[in-house]
């Protein structure tokens, strides 16, 4: 069973799945470790415990090759050899390193007064996406839908929207600045750009994938090409849409790098270069594995929605999962609940007219 | 020679004779660009009419434009040449006077089953809680009333063909147009429906054009049955070789299958589509799959 598991287009057992899922994390941090902690592996470097006689100084990180040469010629000189031990390079920290590090950043005061904290940067960055992919998405959506729907519009607009999309953002970075100015004005245009013009042709692409024969019923049902679109289209293409937005938020992301440090640097991507620049590379690797983290986590939450929002797709729900998301959901879903509780009441609902049947 | 006026089957066909026709095909063609810039005539110089709850099948190999012509009706494809008129006014798009059946699975997968049935009737403008009622009748007329609440991914293929069949009725058309509805239907699911919609079509006053391959289905089924052609060296494009009446009584039942007159008309109508060829007349070779086992050959 475990085996046929491993063919193509083989069927894992859900047990089997969730084991995987977990070992698409821990082997990486495994091998992580392993790179860390075993000191025979790797570690191409030595780092200068006691100087000797040697011309190295304490704390310095020497390749192998010339503290091996070092030692020999000291041993042939007769001097005292330099001591040390294998390490590996400032740019890989250890696991518990970077841990520490995640912990710090957000326990201690930043260097410099008048820096940010490192929450501080990631709220920040999470702002500017939030509203890059908004804006990005109440123009882009409607626009790629009715690309999607009517063929003439798509004509017009995707030609150049694609010639568009080719083009970099950043490259769109120096003209923001001078448009919008140093702040967050021109860090949110750059995601837009990163994000709307690939949304049209994504979501134009997803709304032409609909089921023409959906389409073709309603109309011989009687709908209007408005009603087409509002009751068949848009329902019709949700659940892709939302996967496509799930996709897309990743992209969005991209930019951020690029869009956090033109103008006024600020935000999580500041963060990391600054770190990088006083060489805390601990420090990038926390950054590093937050925004991981939060994409992760965002992804996972919006998937988990996803599965209650499309109850008619058939995707199987786990009693306890659809108990947590009434839960979740309740306070959203009051007026909505009231509303149908005082309907219940209405004197004239509460006799409805006996349909005709003749 | 007019028959006696005592047979019942005489007596109904001039009884549809007597009534209005509904729709009215003259000299229907269709051509397109096909890949490489060619025209292709998808159908050339049909012409027809269906009369008021008359139940038409319209029968050919595939290739003959069958599906074409239906989605001409439907408004879905247009026609080149000729006209179609519905109560006398012309076709020209989709609309709710002309109710479809598709042979794919359409129910709109987001609405509940009997939310499906209320579309075309929301589209008309109807209000929801009237809607609702008499979606749940037509639920009923088809035996899915107790499947109202259910998702259409919930239901089995012939309970979504139902559904379907419910939906555009409820819209109240002048003609309910059918294309190969049963054709992805087992074929105990497919007599099951088949019996289904001749009951359905005792009850509610409405016209039939159903499209389908298979003869049997549409000798059936049908009052008259239409045989398309193939294009051939004297027509460019689908053509109407003939208009068969059924001569048998309704209601129909499946002991009908063995009468002669079933026969006859299914007979001449295979004969039409299919010509039969004289038999091979050498023995083909036979490829030997396996040294094994005794001589068989």
């Amino acid at each position: 069973m475990v085996r046929s598991a491993w063919r193509v287009g083989g069927d894992p057992p859900a047990r089997l799945s969730g084991v995987l899922w977990l070992g698409a994390f821990l082997l990486p941090l495994a091998a992580w470790c392993a790179l860390s902690y075993l000191p025979w592996l790797w570690h191409p470097q030595v780092l200068i415990a006691e100087p000797g006689d040697s011309s190295f100084s304490a704390g310095m990180r020497i390749e192998r090759a010339a503290f091996a040469a070092a030692v020999a010629e000291a041993a042939r000189q007769g001097q005292r050899p330099p001591q040390g031990g294998r390490v590996n390079p400032v740019f890989l920290p250890a696991p518990h390193e970077v841990a520490r590090a995640l912990w710090t950043g957000f326990t201690t005061p930043p260097l410099r007064r008048g820096d940010p904290w490192l929450h501080q940067s990631l709220g920040h960055s999470i702002t500017v996406i939030a509203w890059g992919f908004l804006i990005s998405a109440l123009v882009g959506v409607p626009l790629g839908v009715l690309c999607g729907s009517v063929p003439a519009l798509s004509r017009l607009v995707e030609p150049f929207v694609d010639f568009i999309r080719y083009m970099p953002a950043p490259a769109f970075g120096a003209l923001c600045v001078a448009v919008l100015g140093i702040n967050d004005a021109p860090k949110v245009a750059i995601i837009v750009v990163g994000t709307f013009f690939q949304m049209v042709l994504v979501v134009a692409n997803t709304t032409r994938q609909l089921d023409r024969g959906l389409v073709e019923a309603a109309q011989t049902l009687g709908a209007s090409d408005k009603r087409l679109l509002t009751r068949v289209i848009v329902p019709g293409i949700l659940p892709n849409l939302y996967t496509d937005m799930r996709i897309l938020l990743g992209w969005a992301w991209t930019y951020l790098i690029v869009a956090e440090l033109i103008g006024a640097s600020s935000g999580i991507s500041w963060y990391i270069n600054q770190q990088g620049k006083y060489r805390a590379y601990d420090n990038v690797f926390a950054g590093i594995i937050l925004i991981g983290l939060i994409g992760l986590v965002t992804d996972l939450v919006l998937g988990w929605i996803g599965r209650f929002l499309f109850p008619w797709s058939g995707q199987q729900v786990s009693r306890a999962s659809a108990l947590a998301f009434a839960a979740v959901t309740l306070p959203l879903r009051l007026p909505w609940l009231l509303l149908r509780l005082a309907r219940r009441y209405d004197p004239k609902a509460a006799r409805p007219q006996e349909p005709d049947h003749a | 020679m007019p028959e006696a006026p005592s047979d019942p089957v005489a007596e109904r066909f001039r009884r549809i004779a007597a009534r209005p026709v509904v729709l009215d095909v003259r000299a229907l063609g269709m051509s397109f660009r096909g890949a490489g810039g060619k025209t292709v005539q998808a159908l050339h110089d049909v012409s027809f009419q269906v009369r008021r709850r008359e139940f038409l099948t319209v029968v050919g190999a595939s290739g003959c434009g069958k599906s074409t012509l239906v989605r001409i009706l439907a408004g879905l494809a247009h026609h080149t040449a000729g006209e179609v008129l519905l109560d006398g006014r012309p076709v020209t798009g989709p609309g709710p006077d002309r109710g479809m059946v598709f042979q794919g699975y359409t129910l709109f997968p987001w609405l509940t089953v009997v939310r499906n049935v209320m579309f075309g009737l929301e589209m008309g403008d109807m209000g929801r809680d009237q809607a609702r009622s008499e979606a749940l009748l037509w639920l009923d007329l088809v035996g899915l009333a107790s499947k109202a609440e259910a998702w259409p991914h919930q239901l089995s293929g012939g309970q979504r063909q139902r559904v379907a069949i419910a939906r555009a009725l409820a819209a109240r058309p002048r003609i309910l147009l059918m294309d190969e509805p049963f054709g992805a239907l087992d074929p105990q699911t497919r007599a099951t429906l088949q019996e289904h919609l001749l009951q359905i079509w005792q009850q509610v006053d409405v016209t039939v054009v159903f499209i389908t391959h298979d003869i049997d289905e549409a000798v059936w089924l049908a009052d008259r049955v239409l045989v398309l052609q193939p294009p051939d060296q004297d027509h460019p494009g689908g053509w109407l070789a003939e208009a068969v009446e059924v001569p048998l009584p309704v209601p129909r039942t499946r002991a009908m299958h063995d009468l002669p007159a079933y026969r006859a008309v299914r007979e001449r109508i295979e004969r039409l589509i299919r010509p039969p060829r004289p038999p091979a007349a050498e023995r083909l070779p036979v490829f030997k799959m396996t040294a094994a086992g005794d001589e068989v050959l």
